[in-house]
């Protein structure tokens, strides 16, 4: 589904990205993995048009999307979360996740400011669309509260299931259970199988090494930029590389 | 949408449309008619400056720039060209709209204190064109402007103008509510909070603030040329960075994001010099005062003293 080849970003002197080349296929859990500094947020950032490519290319289903801006992503069907929270804190749950189903929505300039019935029954129908995705990770009752009042675990699933309202094939996750304690993590874990279920593809950037074992159908690992290791959970970790270059002499529990 | 309320949003405008009606009865002589259409004017630029600064969260510093030009260019056509004094307001709007969308996307990409030094620069530029074309403008001393005449009907008496801008403004009060209170709306505020968030589902973030700015820019444009139109008279008097800035002080003031906030700023700062007159050399220090007083102790504008009764709209302050 998602292809990249050769793909290099360079700040300055420091090369974040190096001639990376990996495959996620349609369906999967595809992790991410590395030391901080590896280059993997740089990486999504890449892949989402926030930094442009110095070389290489990234194809979405065999389409050139190199280069392609976030926003447009999203009308072929790739979104993201943020490593640190991207919410609209002035605005309730409810309308976080209404943005994201608000490509779906009139935005038609008359319509708008004499809001027609068209406005109406998009606000109508969609909200009842997002108060189901609410539903799903069980904050309902939080749907009219301004989200800057909601609590850091809440905002990061707020964060994922605002993505899964663009109706996204491919979502890219950055770190999402950074900061999050055990029963959190075990939610947004939970969350990402719900996910899986309905055929979205992840790649998944995260630290957590107990959930990326869990879930992850394939890993690539990155240091320094370039590609240390990749395979099945199983085949990383007994890569002795990997272990030398990441986990260092320890175990992962 | 819950959050501003429909039923909120109707009871509102019934009390406004009411204290609009019940005013007149207040103001005895044509002076007290004056100040009331003039901060009527300011409140409807103001309402259309609110949207673009409270809301989408980008400063002007150029409006009372925009709606002067936009009163030049209608005094223009109406005094050179012989222009009707609605086709002449028509096509002004066009112009500026065009004006704005042109500028706003080099303009927009700017941020903060940043975006505040180029609009600020706008103004001053176009204040020095309306300074020195004097062919076009009369330079520094003005030009007066033919009346304003609508289907051969002449707006002479101070309430006839009182009426039309009242009604201009519960119009432009409805519109605003409409387009807060949709997609457009909700895409603006999460410009405000996050740009991340609106580009990575999908927004257009720099379409967006093209279009709030055109908004906001015919709105002042429509008030500004009324005011040509009303006043009889303009001069480059009315696109000073000063004009600038006090709007920028109405919406603060008044409260940022809140469109009655918009009405309550600008009627208070248009009207508060009048009623200060009569502490002559002191004037200036009081009116000052006032403003430092009242940020300190109602950071989110006057409106917010309406908070907490059963003005509060649900969930807005929850």
């Amino acid at each position: 589904m998602l292809k990249i080849t050769d793909l290099t970003k360079r700040f300055g002197g420091v090369t974040a990205v190096d001639g990376l080349s990996f495959h996620v296929k349609k369906g999967t859990v595809h992790s991410i993995i590395g030391p901080n500094g590896a280059g993997k947020t740089t990486l999504v950032n890449m892949i989402t048009g926030v930094y442009s490519s110095d070389e290489g290319s990234i194809f979405l289903d065999g389409a050139d999307i190199t280069n392609t801006a976030t926003d447009q992503l999203v009308y072929r069907g790739v979104c993201r979360t943020f490593q640190h929270l991207e919410i609209c804190g002035n605005m309730t749950a409810l309308e976080n996740i209404l943005l994201g189903f608000d490509r779906y929505m009139s935005k038609n300039l008359l319509q708008t400011c004499f809001r027609t019935a068209k406005i109406v029954a998009d606000e109508k129908r969609y909200t009842d669309r997002a108060m189901h995705l609410l539903q799903l990770i069980g904050i309902e009752r939080y749907a009219q509260t301004l989200a800057k009042n909601l609590s850091y675990g809440i905002l990061k699933k707020l964060e994922i299931i605002r993505a899964l309202a663009t109706s996204p094939e491919l979502i890219l996750l950055d770190e999402p259970v950074a900061g999050l304690n055990p029963s959190e993590t075990a939610e947004v874990a939970e969350l990402i199988k719900v996910l899986t279920d309905d055929e979205v593809t992840i790649v998944l950037v995260e630290h957590d090494m107990k959930m990326v074992m869990q879930l992850s159908d394939h890993i690539t690992v990155m240091n320094f930029g370039k590609k240390l290791a990749e395979g099945t959970p199983d085949e990383v970790l007994s890569n002795p590389e990997v272990i030398k270059a990441y986990l260092g002499s320890g175990s992962f529990e | 949408m819950k959050i501003l309320d429909r039923f909120h949003i109707k009871s509102s405008l019934v009390i406004l449309a009411l204290l609009l009606a019940v005013t007149p009865f207040f103001m005895t002589n044509d002076f007290y008619y004056e100040i009331a259409i003039v901060a009527l004017l300011n409140s409807i630029i103001v309402l259309g400056l609110n949207l673009l600064m409270g809301y989408a969260g980008q400063i002007s510093l150029a409006h009372g720039a925009f709606a002067g030009m936009g009163g030049y260019i209608s005094a223009i056509l109406v005094g050179s060209y012989g222009f009707s004094p609605l086709v002449s307001i028509g096509s002004a709007i066009v112009v500026m709209a065009i004006f704005a969308f042109i500028l706003s996307k080099p303009i927009l990409k700017l941020k903060g204190h940043y975006l505040a030094m180029a609009t600020l620069g706008v103004g001053i530029i176009i204040n020095i064109v309306l300074n020195s074309e004097e062919e076009l403008t009369g330079g520094s001393d003005g030009m007066s402007v033919d009346s304003f005449v609508v289907w051969g009907f002449e707006f002479t008496q101070s309430w006839e103008w009182y009426i039309l801008v009242a009604v201009l403004l519960l119009f432009f009060v409805w519109i605003m509510e409409n387009i807060i209170d949709s997609p457009m709306g909700r895409i603006l505020r999460s410009i405000h909070d996050s740009e991340k968030a609106s580009g990575s589902v999908g927004v257009d973030i720099s379409h967006y603030k093209s279009i709030v700015f055109v908004i906001s820019v015919v709105i002042a444009t429509i008030a500004g040329s009324l005011y040509a139109f009303f006043s009889g008279f303009i001069s480059p008097q009315e696109a000073s960075f000063n004009h600038s800035i006090e709007l920028v002080v109405m919406v603060v003031l008044g409260g940022m994001g809140r469109i009655y906030g918009s009405i309550i700023g600008a009627v208070i700062l248009t009207s508060l010099p009048q009623f200060l007159t009569a502490f002559e050399d002191y004037q200036t220090l009081i009116y000052g005062s006032i403003i430092i007083v009242v940020m300190i102790f109602m950071p989110k504008g006057i409106v917010s003293l309406l908070d907490n009764t059963r003005w509060q709209r649900g969930g807005k302050n929850a």
